[in-house]
């Protein structure tokens, strides 16, 4: 054991600042959708493991290609798989969990679930069930300290997840803010019913919100991708799970709670690993959900919830 | 008969009501919570539903307004049947209402709140909006020139940057009937408005109401409590209890109506 370092301490931010980053990209979509119909989307964490299988498949045929220009590559297969996903997220809420609006909240419930389990074995049959990896695309980094000793390392492929991840934010956060569309979806979130009758179209922008939630996800599949170079069917299960677990730790229902809860596990799930063990990451991060909650049942930003008489 | 018809000049026939209710009944379970009420609504006419608490006044409301689909009984707006309609479908034929408890978006600012009534009327396609097309900054500027009309008109222009739910109680039931009035409607339906507002908020309600019908052309359906600003405001009076309708008549003739003082004070 040896004393504590700064550089390792540093590295660790790193770490859990790209982890962090894939954790609120998918957290939002939990957020969104229930923020918006009250329900969470059990198979956001698949749709989530769509995306990066679509991203690895470009990424793929773009190579076969010769295609070798990273801006090229990253531009394509974002919006491939942006396009791709986004279909599947609009998709599942027309079939799964539009018919069910207005039936009690354990039917869409298990709707999610169903369709969580329909989609992993769709793609285990269209893919199989095992890895499927690539080439990485990125690689290469900058290290930071003295020769010999601990070095950071920040590789080229974490700063692209954080400047991509911040693109996307910031554009989630202008169309909420700004944009007529982002005015309705915040209107629904408040009071769907109240939006309702005021004309708002609350079915579509159910719908907006479940192809921007896919969206989001499938920009973290395509960042996994090429990161871990390695997808399976397996992989939207586990994120899902952090990623929810990210949302609800933020306050579900708030948008820059998904975010800060996404950052906030991966750091947790980063120092874990370094200063404890790999395997007790887990732990930590589901530990310091239920810790969260017990003091601030809402979550970090979440608002308390005002019953209406 | 005929004499009737020598009174009436036979070229102008009574222009039809704005709002018909005709044997208008809601039963839930083996509750008869309305039975059979009627009335009409003219289109210049402020006209005042009052009775003691229970009596049915805001069930009659959400039949109206398409909360509750009446048992039997018919809704007509304009000469068109509305009691089997939507909420929605019905706020867009122009009748519009305020609750009871109110119903603003509260983390939403104040002009948000009367941008978001004027969604239906704005182009909402995602693209337009992405990259801002002149007709969508145009149609965006337009929506807030009303929002700011309506802002001035009911004194809430120097706060239309706060959170909804951080104004006083008065300025939300304002902001609220801002809100129905920007999107045009013929029947502006205010349940309870002056319930929570100190006497000066309800004098001010009172003018307002009053220029609402003559400035804007908007009839007025309300429930009230607040007797001064019913028996003040109001052409018409419908008296209700337990679910059934005891009197109609102007101001003057419902403040002498056995049955109503009756009702209200209980038996000598």
């Amino acid at each position: 054991m040896s004393g504590f370092s700064l550089l390792e301490f540093i590295q660790q931010i790193i770490n859990g600042l790209t982890l962090g980053s894939i954790y609120a990209l998918i957290a939002i979509g939990y957020t969104m959708v229930y923020g918006i119909i009250g329900m969470i989307n059990f198979a956001h964490g698949e749709i989530y493991m769509i995306g990066a299988y679509v991203g690895l498949l470009v990424i793929t045929a773009l190579g076969l290609f010769g295609v070798d220009s990273i801006s090229a590559i990253l531009l394509a297969t974002l919006a491939i798989s942006i396009l791709v996903t986004g279909s599947y997220g609009w998709t599942v809420e027309r079939l799964a969990y539009r018919p069910l609006r207005g039936s009690p909240r354990l039917v869409p419930l298990i709707s999610a679930i169903g369709v969580s389990i329909f989609l992993q074995n769709y793609v285990q049959l269209g893919q199989g069930a095992r890895d499927v990896s690539m080439q990485p695309v990125l690689t290469g980094g900058w290290r930071f300290g003295p020769e010999g000793d601990f070095q950071v390392y920040l590789s080229y492929m974490q700063v692209l997840i954080a400047v991509v991840t911040v693109v996307f934010m910031t554009s989630l956060t202008l169309f909420i803010g700004r944009s007529r569309m982002g005015r309705a979806c915040r209107a629904c979130s408040e009071d769907r019913a109240m939006a309702n009758l005021l004309g708002i179209d609350t079915d579509r922008v159910i719908a907006v919100t479940f192809v921007l939630g896919a969206a989001l996800a499938a920009v973290a599949g395509v960042l996994v991708s090429m990161y871990y170079g390695l997808v399976n069917p397996f992989i939207g299960f586990m994120a899902g799970l952090k990623a929810f677990t990210a949302a609800v730790l933020g306050g579900i229902g708030s948008i820059p709670g998904a975010m800060l809860g996404g950052v906030v596990l991966g750091l947790a799930e980063s120092f874990a690993s370094a200063y404890l063990q790999t395997e007790y990451k887990d732990v930590v991060a589901f530990g310091l959900l239920i810790g969260v909650l017990l003091v601030r049942p809402t979550g970090l930003l979440g608002r308390p919830d005002v019953e209406k008489v | 008969m005929s004499l009737e018809l020598a009174k009436t000049p036979a070229a102008e026939p009574a222009p039809r009501p704005l709002l018909e209710v005709r044997a208008l009944r809601m039963r839930f379970g083996g509750l008869l919570a309305v039975d059979n009420v009627q009335f009409d609504v003219r289109r210049d006419q402020i006209f005042a539903i009052i009775g003691p608490n229970g009596a049915g006044k805001t069930t009659v409301f959400n039949c109206i307004g398409g909360f509750y689909r009446p048992t039997t009984g018919t809704v007509m707006l304009d000469g068109q049947p509305i009691h089997h309609l939507t909420s929605h479908r019905i706020a867009r034929l122009g009748l519009v209402r305020t609750f009871q408890n109110v119903r603003l978006f509260k983390t939403m600012t104040v002009v948000e709140n009367l941008l978001i009534s004027q969604h239906s009327q704005l182009e909402t396609r995602l693209l337009p909006g992405l990259f801002k097309t002149p007709k969508y900054r145009r149609a965006e500027a337009e929506a807030l020139d009303r929002a700011a009309f309506w802002l001035e008109k009911v004194g809430l222009l120097e706060v239309a940057n706060r959170e909804a739910g951080n104004l006083a109680y008065g300025q939300q039931r304002r902001l609220e009937i801002a809100r129905c009035m920007i999107t045009h409607p013929k029947l502006l339906m205010l349940d309870e408005p002056a319930a929570g507002l100190n006497p000066q908020e309800t004098r001010d309600l009172d003018r307002l109401i009053n220029e609402l019908r003559a400035e804007h052309g908007v009839a007025v359906l309300l429930i009230e409590h607040d007797m001064s600003l019913v028996m003040g405001i109001s052409d018409e009076i419908l008296v209700m209890e337990y679910g059934r309708p005891i009197a109609t008549g102007a101001p003057a003739e419902i403040r002498r109506d056995p049955r109503v003082i009756k009702a209200y004070l209980g038996e000598e």
